[in-house]
């Protein structure tokens, strides 16, 4: 199987999050708390119990789909920061057809699902053709169609299928895949059946790029558009086909958020905020199916042992912020990363001439 | 350049290792003073009767010049007068992690935790139903109307002090137009548009009215943007309830009055000629979260604690008021007048309307 290891071998990530820590751990002695009991309670926050492990699964499932739409658009040559909208749309998709349809659960599950899947990537593949057939650049179209989601989908939800409070109604128990005997495992947490969706789509997009000729040809389009059209392939619907499949799995991630956790759609002020990290996600990942798994677990306990150690010792949220910052910026200049994994390897090699 | 390289290794390592080195200090003799140091917690006491109140901010944190910063301030006030009761706010960054952040309190066994804002009405219900032990509180709800018996729903009479702004913008007004930007379209920011609504026609039967809602509550660019409309269309004063998409009318009409305009905004939730000066800001409708939080805090503490029912802070109450600062900029006279619909309004004389509907039927 080839994950692409070549340039970024494991070391890298490695130890971009030993020095991220670090430097978190600077800041936490500058700001005058304690970074060890601080990062002991950060690990008690992801491991300690059940609960927590199960709340941690539930943060990182969305950031797999999220994480796997970008890098799906990366390996075509895509920039797609619509994640966000894409996201929306398709949990309102899967949310309304949770509300309004009454179907057996064999039926109603997977047709919320689908409905979210193209809702999400009709959203994507608007860019992605006028990107193809007018040439605007999808990272400014992708940020609009956001703003467009966030405020289509609140009016959509006030609108046709507001609940006393502020959000949608409650979708039928036979959409939900969040299982009370699931749930009853972990002490009640909200882990549902969307990180098996997730693992699953990761192997479907792995299989898809690596193992098609579809795969094959969305791929050459991302490395060299140019060379694709020469060699015949048509580079324009190959465009609008990826942000079609990259929309399309963000749009999943709304799905298991919107029929796991919830069971409605709230109307929100803020963006959630998971289709921004994914971007996060894939560049972790060096845009491989198993890369943004791991992503995504890193990124989902980071985020999730923050509250933890907002509890348990007083530390802000920012600092958590700070670390996985820094983590990017690390991944990003690979090359600092390298130069002590140089180091590191250097260090025995030394010994073993001296001891010689 | 091998020789530079290996000074790069070197000053790494040296970071690295000095990096160790502070935290290994840090756990050593530090512990101490970064529990004294932190600001989450106040009046710590480590005594076995030691009452933990504790607070859940929504996603838009605990520093945002708006209710929640009310509500934290509110606290603070409490566990430096009280004695024994620790308090702790909890960040919440996603509408996620509001159940985990409720969670987390009743988990560690606090006494009392407070959901800020209705976007947590979920995980309260959820949490303080399935911990039937454990007491809660939530600000700006009632939940529905359904409220377990280990909840108290705390809700304003926005109408009330807005009405009273309404008044000073129907009286001040120059052009007889006036204009309200909300955050999101929803009960309790439509109480604030209604309450003002009635305190214009009230005072000035001829205004006009606009009203804008912007759809968040984050959007300054939004907030600007449609300022600017309002202003072109002839507005002299914009009231708005919409967080911090309100910076951004604040920067349109300091832009307008730098340009010799006369123009003014009427700030919401905490005095706002604070933060952006007394030049635009004619007053303020005051959202006394801290009073609330801190009255339902004591009467927990004594025993009383409303659970199961809905607990509302109107003037009377001092729950909602105007600014103290009004004076600065709003003429005596007419400040006389409101301190009379103050009156009327405590007195029942006077009933503001809470709904669209309502509205309606006293303003045909």
């Amino acid at each position: 199987m080839n994950f692409n290891m070549k340039k970024h071998n494991i070391g890298v990530p490695f130890v971009s999050i030993i020095l991220a820590m670090l430097v978190g751990a600077v800041a936490m002695l500058l700001a005058g708390y304690n970074p060890v009991s601080a990062y002991a309670s950060f690990f008690d926050g992801i491991f300690s119990s059940p609960y927590l492990m199960g709340e941690t699964i539930r943060q990182v499932t969305p950031l797999i789909f999220t994480g796997l739409a970008v890098a799906f658009a990366f390996r075509t040559g895509l920039f797609n920061i619509g994640a966000e909208g894409q996201f929306l749309v398709g949990q309102l998709a899967a949310v309304a057809v949770g509300i309004f349809f009454k179907l057996p659960f064999f039926l109603h599950i997977p047709l919320a699902i689908l409905a979210a899947a193209i809702a999400g990537g009709l959203w994507g593949a608007i860019p992605g053709y006028l990107k193809a057939k007018r040439g605007v650049h999808e990272v400014i179209t992708t940020i609009m169609m956001n703003w467009i989601a966030f405020i289509l989908t609140n009016y959509l939800i006030r609108t046709y299928m507001k609940a006393e409070s502020e959000r949608s109604m409650d979708i039928q128990p036979t959409a939900s895949i969040s299982f009370e005997w699931l749930s009853d495992l972990f002490q009640g947490a909200r882990i549902h059946l969307g990180i098996v969706i997730a693992l699953l789509f990761a192997f479907l997009m792995y299989f898809l790029l690596w193992r098609t000729k579809q795969g094959f040809e969305l791929r050459a389009v991302g490395s060299n558009s140019l060379a694709a059209k020469y060699a015949g392939m048509n580079v324009k619907r190959n465009i609008i086909k990826a942000m079609f499949i990259s929309g399309a799995l963000a749009g999943l991630g709304g799905a298991s958020e919107g029929l796991g956790v919830y069971g409605y759609m709230t109307i929100s002020s803020v963006f959630p905020g998971v289709g921004y990290d994914g971007i996060a996600v894939a560049l972790i990942g060096s845009n491989t199916s198993i890369g943004v798994i791991l992503g995504a677990i890193l990124f989902g306990a980071l985020t999730f042992g923050a509250q933890n150690m907002q509890m348990a010792s007083d530390v802000p949220y920012e600092i958590i912020r700070i670390v996985i910052a820094f983590i990017i910026f690390f991944i990003a200049s690979s090359d600092i990363a390298k130069s002590i994994l140089g180091l590191l390897r250097k260090i025995p090699l030394r010994s073993r001439k001296g001891g010689a | 350049m091998k020789k530079v390289l290996f000074r790069f290794h070197t000053l790494l390592s040296v970071l690295l290792i000095s990096a160790l080195v502070l935290s290994a200090c840090g756990a050593g003799g530090n512990s101490g003073n970064a529990k004294a140091s932190n600001s989450g917690e106040s009046g710590a006491d480590t005594k076995k009767e030691e009452r933990q109140i504790g607070m859940v901010t929504d996603a838009s944190g605990v520093n945002d010049n708006s209710f929640n910063q009310g509500a934290w301030s509110g606290l603070q006030q409490l566990g430096e007068t009280e004695k024994n009761v620790k308090v702790k706010y909890l960040e919440s960054k996603s509408n996620a992690d509001y159940e985990t952040n409720v969670n987390n309190f009743v988990k560690q066994g606090w006494d009392l935790t407070y959901g800020i804002g209705f976007p947590l009405e979920e995980a309260i219900k959820k949490v303080s139903m399935a911990n039937p032990d454990s007491n809660f509180a939530i600000i700006d709800s009632n939940l529905g109307g359904e409220i377990p018996a280990n909840v108290v729903g705390v809700t304003f009479k926005e109408e009330q002090g807005s009405f009273l702004v309404g008044v000073i913008a129907g009286l001040t007004t120059k052009t007889n137009k006036v204009g309200f930007i909300g955050g999101m379209d929803s009960a309790t920011i439509n109480r604030f548009e209604i309450g003002f609504k009635a305190g214009v026609k009230t005072s000035n039967p001829d205004a006009e009215i606009a009203t804008a809602y912007v759809g968040s509550f984050g959007a300054p660019d939004l907030g600007k943007q449609n300022a600017a409309t309002m202003y072109d269309q002839g507005a002299d004063i914009i009231f708005h309830a919409s967080g911090g998409t309100g910076d951004g009318l604040f920067n349109e009409a300091i832009e307008r009055k730098k340009a010799g305009k006369e123009v003014w905004v009427i700030g919401v939730d905490m005095d706002q000629s604070l933060r952006f000066g007394e030049e635009v800001t004619l007053t303020s409708m005051i959202k006394r979260v801290d009073n609330a939080v801190i009255q339902i805090s004591k009467d927990f503490l004594e025993g009383n604690f409303q659970g199961g029912k809905e607990v509302q802070y109107g003037l009377n109450e001092n729950g909602v008021s105007i600014a103290d600062t009004s004076s600065v900029n709003v003429a005596a006279d007419i400040l006389e007048r409101v301190t009379q619909y103050r009156q009327e309004i405590i007195d029942g004389k006077i009933v503001v309307p809470r709904t669209h509907d309502e509205f309606d039927k006293q303003f045909p």
